[in-house]
């Protein structure tokens, strides 16, 4: 095989990615069994440079090839077609360049052209189609959700989304910074903007200080805790069951006023900085963050125990919008629900990140269902937990240490990949520089790019009324996806 | 007489009260502080000065519907027994009048959903009619087996059944008011059956069929769904409350059942999840089976085993 093999966050010359053949490369790829994480275009004078990256979750690696596509070729055979895991991806190449996958099995628009779009209609006695969106009732994001039923039961769901056109990959490219990265997605302000800060860091080759790199971490587990104990309130509000999630959402407050009195914000904006953080967590806010993550973990327990006790809950949730692991598996699902799913994939873990050694990696049992992702939920929210304090007591040993390393000038014509755990999943930023170190291409994937055909999936066969309940189990981002 | 216009004014501002005692008891469960009790009356008098926007998809009917509604419940209202077991007009056959009133009412606002031509409306409303289809003959086999045992025929004999049948009285009652509450749950839209506080259009079915409907409009029908909790509150009273009270003993009474069946709903909000959308047509049924006992018993006491 012919790939380039790196680590996570480290920048490589772009000459070191070698460029094969595209049919060797497809070859490759349906051959292979690593999952894919980054499948993109770059302009490249009169050819179009394809970078494949490809994770090795078991040796912690990421193995990175490219190949050139002279722009007067206008197909190629779909990779899709034998190895469905490249779906998406496929699309998304084919919307950005024009060049056509053939034989993809359901080649649809991924943010353009929704309006030229036919949508999957099934036909029969007593079928009916109900239509949602693309203006949320409640105002939310714009998503629409096109559901082919007979009577209560779902057939088929299919969801088109990408209407909001901010064109976020152009802007970083012309004009990157912390506070747009933050804004990319806001209920993961920090996945996106430590993955941004550490693609620049490995770009320019600067070495930050440790405080620097645990403060980062305790804030993503932080944030982590906050939206899952939020979204245990979500689903419980959506079965009806008030007292879980009214619970569930005082204690969530709890969680990110603390934040709000380390960095300023509820939401942990404005703390992540290329080069380190912009705020320091003391010993006495440490000793606060711990006592609060205490008082925390109490409630949920007692809370968790009460409506996981309670028949009514149970019924709800237990075998509503089952995904086996196989069909995972084969949409190349990733983070929380790809682990409520019994996929193991963890990139905290598996690219060996140094700040998480001496962490137990617990494993779940996995049941698939609405019931598998209430209950990933509370066993994650445990274990941020343990491992908030863990690295607090890493951070109280340090002593003083600089906050703010100043980076260097970015590395001309290089590559780099940084990848962060954020709550939903993997948060993959890529970035590549020109000959006068200026940003050339950046690539964002937000974990929902992977994960929103899985809802449709899982909302097959079910009745049309467990959808919301099946959606906030989910809980996948609009704005993530959109870009 | 003034019992009767007593009657009257109770129909007027009980409804909104038994909802905000709803809320409030949902929000102390919740550890809120909830809005006021007369919450409701507020944002009725809010939405009556509203302006009205219609669907260019609909028709008069849609316009009109929200008033036939109103008068059907206050028309069923007449015939209901409320303080003292006293309805307004006391006939026989008032039972049939009562019951197919409320089924005009529902009739309408099923068709006036339909005409938005909203996919989610045309769910909502086949998810009533099922229940309703349901419900329907359950209430007339309690109702008139109740008659059959006291042989009145008006809605009067509701507070005979003891008179009547003794011990076994208290059987039949408590099985009625299972079956009542019940219909009471479903009609009124509460949790297991219904959810009116989660917006989600794709698992609702009250307020799905209410989505196109705003300003006064939707405050007729919000009272209308209130109305019809305390109409049937008010039969389950009429069961329970003895005759030989005085006026203000039995009055006083019957205003405690009313925040009780109010405070029940409210806790029953707040312990337990709302049921598989599946599950629903099973709870529904259990009316049916209850009120077949409700006839077995009365059976047992008119022919003996």
């Amino acid at each position: 095989m012919n790939y380039y093999v790196m680590k996570n966050n480290q920048r490589i010359n772009l000459l070191d990615i070698p460029t094969v053949n595209f049919e060797s490369l497809r070859a490759q790829l349906i051959a292979t069994n690593l999952r894919p994480i980054a499948f993109f275009g770059s302009d490249w004078g009169e050819n179009i440079k394809l970078f494949v990256a490809l994770a090795d979750d078991e040796k912690g690696e990421i193995l990175v090839t490219s190949s050139l596509i002279h722009k007067s070729i206008k197909e190629y055979e779909s990779i899709t077609k034998e190895n469905s895991q490249y779906h998406m991806f496929e699309r998304e190449f084919y919307e950005q360049f024009g060049i056509k996958p053939l034989n993809h099995p359901w080649l649809k628009p991924v943010r353009k052209n929704q309006d030229d779009y036919e949508f999957f209609e099934m036909q029969g006695a007593e079928t009916h189609q109900v239509a949602v969106g693309p203006i949320h009732a409640g105002v939310i994001e714009p998503g629409h959700f096109r559901f082919n039923c007979q009577g209560e039961k779902v057939y088929n769901l299919e969801i088109m989304l990408g209407y909001q056109h901010r064109g976020v990959e152009d802007l970083m490219v012309k004009n990157p910074s912390n506070q747009l990265v933050e804004s990319i997605c806001g209920d993961s302000v920090i996945a996106y903007s430590s993955a941004y800060s550490q693609l620049i860091e490995a770009l320019s080759e600067t070495k930050i200080t440790p405080r620097a790199e645990i403060i980062r971490r305790i804030a993503l587990e932080m944030e982590r805790i906050a939206i899952h104990i939020g979204d245990m309130g979500a689903i419980l509000g959506d079965i009806a069951y008030l007292m879980g999630k009214e619970t569930y959402a005082v204690t969530r407050t709890l969680v990110i006023n603390t934040m709000l009195e380390v960095s300023g914000s509820r939401f942990i904006r404005g703390l992540t900085t290329v080069g380190g953080v912009n705020f320091d967590i003391s010993a006495d806010m440490s000793e606060k963050i711990i006592s609060t993550l205490d008082y925390v973990k109490k409630t949920v327990d007692k809370m968790t125990n009460a409506a996981l006790n309670s028949p009514t809950v149970i019924s709800r949730l237990e075998k509503t919008g089952n995904i086996s692991f196989e069909s995972a598996q084969e949409l190349n699902m990733v983070g929380l629900m790809a682990r409520s799913c019994g996929l193991n994939i963890d990139s905290r873990f598996d690219f060996e990140d140094v700040y998480y050694k001496g962490i137990e990696r617990k494993a779940f049992r996995a049941t698939n269902d609405a019931y598998s992702r209430f209950r990933i939920r509370y066993k994650e929210v445990k274990d941020s937990i343990k491992i908030v304090k863990k690295l607090l007591e890493k951070l109280n040993k340090l002593g003083n240490q600089a906050l703010i390393t100043t980076p260097n000038c970015l590395v001309q014509n290089s590559f780099a990949l940084s990848i962060v755990e954020g709550w939903r999943g993997e948060v993959v930023h890529i970035a590549t520089t020109d000959e006068s170190g200026k940003i050339s291409r950046y690539k964002i994937k937000d974990p929902s790019f992977n994960n929103w055909w899985g809802l449709s999936i899982a909302v097959r066969n079910n009745g049309i009324s467990d959808f919301p309940l099946c959606n906030k189990g989910f809980d996948l981002s609009y704005c993530g996806f959109d870009l | 007489m003034i019992v009767k216009i007593l009657n009257l004014i109770l129909l007027l501002i009980t409804p909104f009260l038994m909802v905000g005692l709803i809320r409030k008891t949902k929000a102390f469960w919740g550890a809120r502080k909830g809005a006021s009790i007369f919450q409701p009356i507020y944002d009725f008098i809010k939405l009556m000065k509203k302006d009205s926007i219609f669907s260019s998809s609909t028709t008069s009917l849609f316009k009109i519907a929200p008033m036939i509604n109103f008068a059907c419940i206050v028309f069923a209202s007449l015939f209901a027994p409320m303080v003292m077991g006293q309805s307004i007009i006391n006939i026989q056959g008032g039972l049939i009048l009562f019951a197919y009133a409320l089924g005009l009412s529902k009739f309408i606002s099923l068709l006036a959903s339909m005409e938005t031509a909203s996919s989610f409306e045309g769910m909502g409303s086949s998810r009533e009619a099922c229940f309703t289809t349901i419900i329907e003959p359950a209430f007339f086999i309690v109702i008139a087996s109740i008659m059959a045992l006291c042989k009145v025929y008006t809605f009067d004999s509701l507070n005979q059944v003891i008179a009547n049948s003794g011990s076994l009285g208290i059987l039949i009652i408590i099985f009625a008011i299972a079956c009542l509450f019940i219909m009471l749950v479903v009609e009124g839209a509460r949790v297991p059956v219904d959810d009116p506080a989660t917006h989600l259009e794709l698992t609702m079915i009250h307020e799905v069929m209410i989505l196109d409907n705003c300003s006064q409009e939707l405050a007729i029908i919000s009272y209308c769904a209130a109305a019809k909790m305390f109409l049937i509150s008010s039969l389950i009273a009429t069961l329970i409350l003895p005759l030989s009270l005085p006026f203000w003993a039995s009055l006083g009474a019957f205003l405690a059942i009313m925040i009780l069946i109010s405070i029940i709903i409210g806790t029953i909000e707040s312990a337990i999840a709302r049921l598989r959308m599946s599950h629903i047509f099973e709870f529904v049924f259990v009316m049916s089976s209850l009120a077949l006992v409700v006839a077995s018993l009365v059976a047992l006491k008119l022919y003996g085993v």
